[in-house]
């Protein structure tokens, strides 16, 4: 086996893993602070890849607006538009359940996967519809030594690792991000220091759901935008979670990364095992260290 | 008495007339003739397939006049979703409960053969339109079933031929992990290695596979001289579209689609497909007669035929016809009117169905166009050469169907 596959494949791994480590981000920002396991974020994933998809090919046709999203406005509109969505399920649905075990919102937030991607299936194409907007500037390939590697691709690795780790620095670092911990220490506590904690529980919720649509936007241009994209996709990335720990940030981005590596790198040495790897990781990881790799046992 | 003698036969002859039709309508079961399409209407062979098969449908029940033996004719259809229980259990519906005496269409392999199967036990007649796998004929032929438009016995003869020949002689496959791209690879192989050519990998990627750049940096790194598309429709356009963003055929390999329709041509654009080669049973604009009716279908469904519409349009006029000519619906009779017949419409030429229920006709080797060459947005291929029924098709010496006796 040559170094050059290895070091291709490898690549293509680190391409996964952006998206995954971009999901479990927001998966883990959204545990932390809320307790929820939302089931929905696939389902937001494949919004935001839809919202692209419709600003650049079908608000004429559908709507008889002349007016067309192209991918860079797309970058801030998507994030907005399913982050607005978030704020609405978080007012009206989510934030009933609170006080109620786990169990109601993973199935609350299933449901709401269901009926979007059902809405979504009745309209488009299963086997997905190809996104036409990619910019000309990313269009072309790099030549890196060891393989061709297309433009776009670099540039959707390089813009998810850089709004990964300044989310992070976000959260860790400023002191509205120290507010955050706060918040999910001890929610009674840091409301009696006058802050806002239910509506910095809203904002935090559309946050997360805002990052999984531009993981969405992102993925647009390199695979195709289906209905189904995020629900491929969702499992996958809470395997990630459980292996880098629910609710640690850094836990969530390293592992998003790592496991897409294993997983790029397993397609090179046992093919049919790709699919499977992650699942049998999180099984050794949970037999072994049970809050995860980066998590703290409360 | 003269007078009374020419009475008669007149009334004879009038009644004769009259009770011609009636008696033909008594063997047409349920006093109308109802053929199902059965298609992916949703999924990765939509475009091949799908609604445009319905239509084309429709315009060879139009063209043939809305009725046959003076009783009318319905089309109905319905998404097999590419899931062979759902295929069956559809056709079980149509033959039980509505009485539909013809199944066409029927695009992906796994489906196909679980519902010619459950079709012949029934003794319904199934035009197989859209799979390729050859064991619709071979290993699991039934007295019912017709295999139409292109097998994966004929696609690789005139693809994989002309590639060898052309010193393409180390091959890869990237192969749809179900039966038609398992049949498809193995006949492949077969081509290639009776031409001295040499199979240096495969591997095997789940049917709807979004990306391919894994797969296809393994067959980068192969050394192989051509990567071998095993698949169809999206999965195919996806790998060649991938393909083209890793720089594959920049680096010297070639692509070989082993089942390419124009509708994949058209979504892939003629930047990125030019001078691939493939094989195909129809090109839209080979002939006037082609291309009128190509055209007129083009302002029904705003794209042109892919070989397996024409397939549909063909499959069923002639179908009409065999009833026609027998004057009843019964499926022996009509299979048996079917075999005898010399098919020639806008689709096929000269075409006969022999006994395994292969449809034996002339195949294509098209090259897609450079888009300098195109005259217009469809003007997507030109053929290469005409690759003959016999070369084409098992023939039915070796053919290892039980129905013909050798």
């Amino acid at each position: 086996m040559s170094i050059q596959v290895i070091m291709s494949q490898a690549l293509l791994g680190l391409n996964v893993g952006v998206f995954y480590a971009m999901l479990s981000l927001g998966l883990a920002v959204i545990f932390g602070l809320l307790n929820i396991i939302n089931f929905a974020h696939g389902a937001m994933y494949m919004l935001g890849a839809f919202i692209a998809l419709i600003g650049y090919s079908f608000l004429e046709q559908w709507f008889g607006i002349s007016l067309q999203i192209g991918f860079w406005a797309s970058l801030i509109v998507a994030p907005l538009l399913v982050g607005l969505l978030g704020v609405i399920i978080e007012r009206t649905m989510l934030k009933r359940l609170y006080d109620l075990d786990h169990i109601y919102g993973l199935l609350l937030t299933f449901g709401i996967t269901l009926i979007l991607q059902g809405l979504f299936a009745n309209y488009f194409n299963v086997s997905g519809t190809p996104y036409p907007g990619q910019p000309e500037v990313l269009s072309g390939v790099v030549n890196l030594g060891f393989m061709y590697f297309p433009t776009y691709r670099l540039f959707a690795i390089v813009f998810s690792l850089v709004v990964c780790f300044a989310t992070w620095f976000f959260i860790e670092h400023t002191k509205l991000g120290s507010r955050l911990r706060a918040g999910v220490e001890n929610p009674d506590l840091t409301q009696a220091f006058g802050l806002n904690v239910p509506l910095m529980v809203t904002l935090t919720f559309a946050f997360g759901a805002g990052l999984a649509g531009l993981a969405g936007v992102l993925a647009a241009p390199i695979y195709s935008v289906s209905p189904l994209m995020g629900a491929d996709l969702i499992i996958v990335v809470f395997a990630v979670v459980v292996i880098g720990g629910m609710g640690s940030i850094m836990g969530a981005i390293l592992s998003g990364l790592a496991l897409g590596l294993v997983e790029g790198l397993t397609k090179v040495f046992y093919p049919p095992a790709a699919n499977t790897v992650i699942f049998f990781l999180m099984v050794l990881v949970l037999l072994f260290r049970p809050a995860g790799l980066f998590g703290k046992e409360k | 008495m003269f007078k009374h003698l020419t009475n008669g036969l007149a009334g004879a002859v009038a009644a004769a007339s009259l009770a011609m039709p009636l008696a033909a309508s008594a063997n047409l079961s349920d006093d109308m003739v109802k053929i199902g399409v059965l298609s992916d209407m949703s999924g990765v062979y939509k475009a091949l397939e799908g609604p445009g098969a319905v239509i084309a449908a429709e315009m060879a029940v139009e063209d043939f006049g809305g009725e046959v033996l003076g009783k009318p004719i319905e089309i109905v259809s319905a998404d097999h979703q590419n899931k062979p229980d759902i295929g069956a259990s559809t056709a079980r519906e149509w033959i039980d409960a509505e009485n539909v005496d013809m199944i066409t269409a029927l695009d992906n392999s796994s489906v196909a053969l679980s519902v010619q199967g459950l079709a012949s036990d029934r003794k319904v007649i199934t035009l197989n339109t859209g799979a390729g796998t050859t064991a619709l004929t071979e290993d699991q032929c039934t007295p019912y079933g017709i295999h139409y438009v292109y097998d994966t016995h004929a696609l690789p003869v005139g693809t994989a031929t002309a590639m060898v020949k052309n010193g393409g002689e180390k091959w890869f496959f990237i192969t749809a992990d179900y039966a038609f791209g398992h049949s498809l690879r193995d006949n492949t192989s077969a081509v290639v290695e009776s031409l001295g050519g040499e199979v240096v990998g495969d591997v095997e990627a789940p049917l709807s596979t979004n990306d391919f750049s894994s797969y296809l940096i393994q067959a980068q790194s192969s050394g192989a001289d051509v990567i071998g598309l095993a698949n169809a429709g999206q999965d195919t356009v996806n790998a060649i579209k991938q393909a083209n963003q890793f720089r594959i055929v920049q680096g010297g390999q070639k692509l070989a689609g082993m089942l390419v329709f124009i509708s994949d041509v058209h979504s892939m654009g003629q930047d990125i497909a030019q001078g691939l080669q493939f094989t195909t049973a129809f090109v839209w604009n080979q002939n006037d007669e082609a291309e009128e009716w190509s055209r007129r279908f083009y302002d029904r469904h705003g794209a042109m035929p892919t070989m397996v519409h024409a397939g549909v349009y063909s499959a069923v006029s002639n179908y009409l016809k065999a009833i026609d000519e027998t004057g009843t619906d019964d499926s022996d009779a009509v299979r048996k009117a079917l075999g005898e017949m010399t098919l020639n419409d806008v689709f096929v030429k000269g075409g006969k169905i022999a006994p395994n229920g292969s449809m034996l006709h002339d195949m294509y080797l098209v090259e897609v166009k450079k888009p300098e060459e195109a005259t217009e947005e469809w003007d997507l291929l030109k053929v290469v050469s005409k690759i003959p029924a016999d070369q084409a098709y098992i023939s039915m010496e070796d053919t290892t169907c039980k129905l013909v006796n050798n």
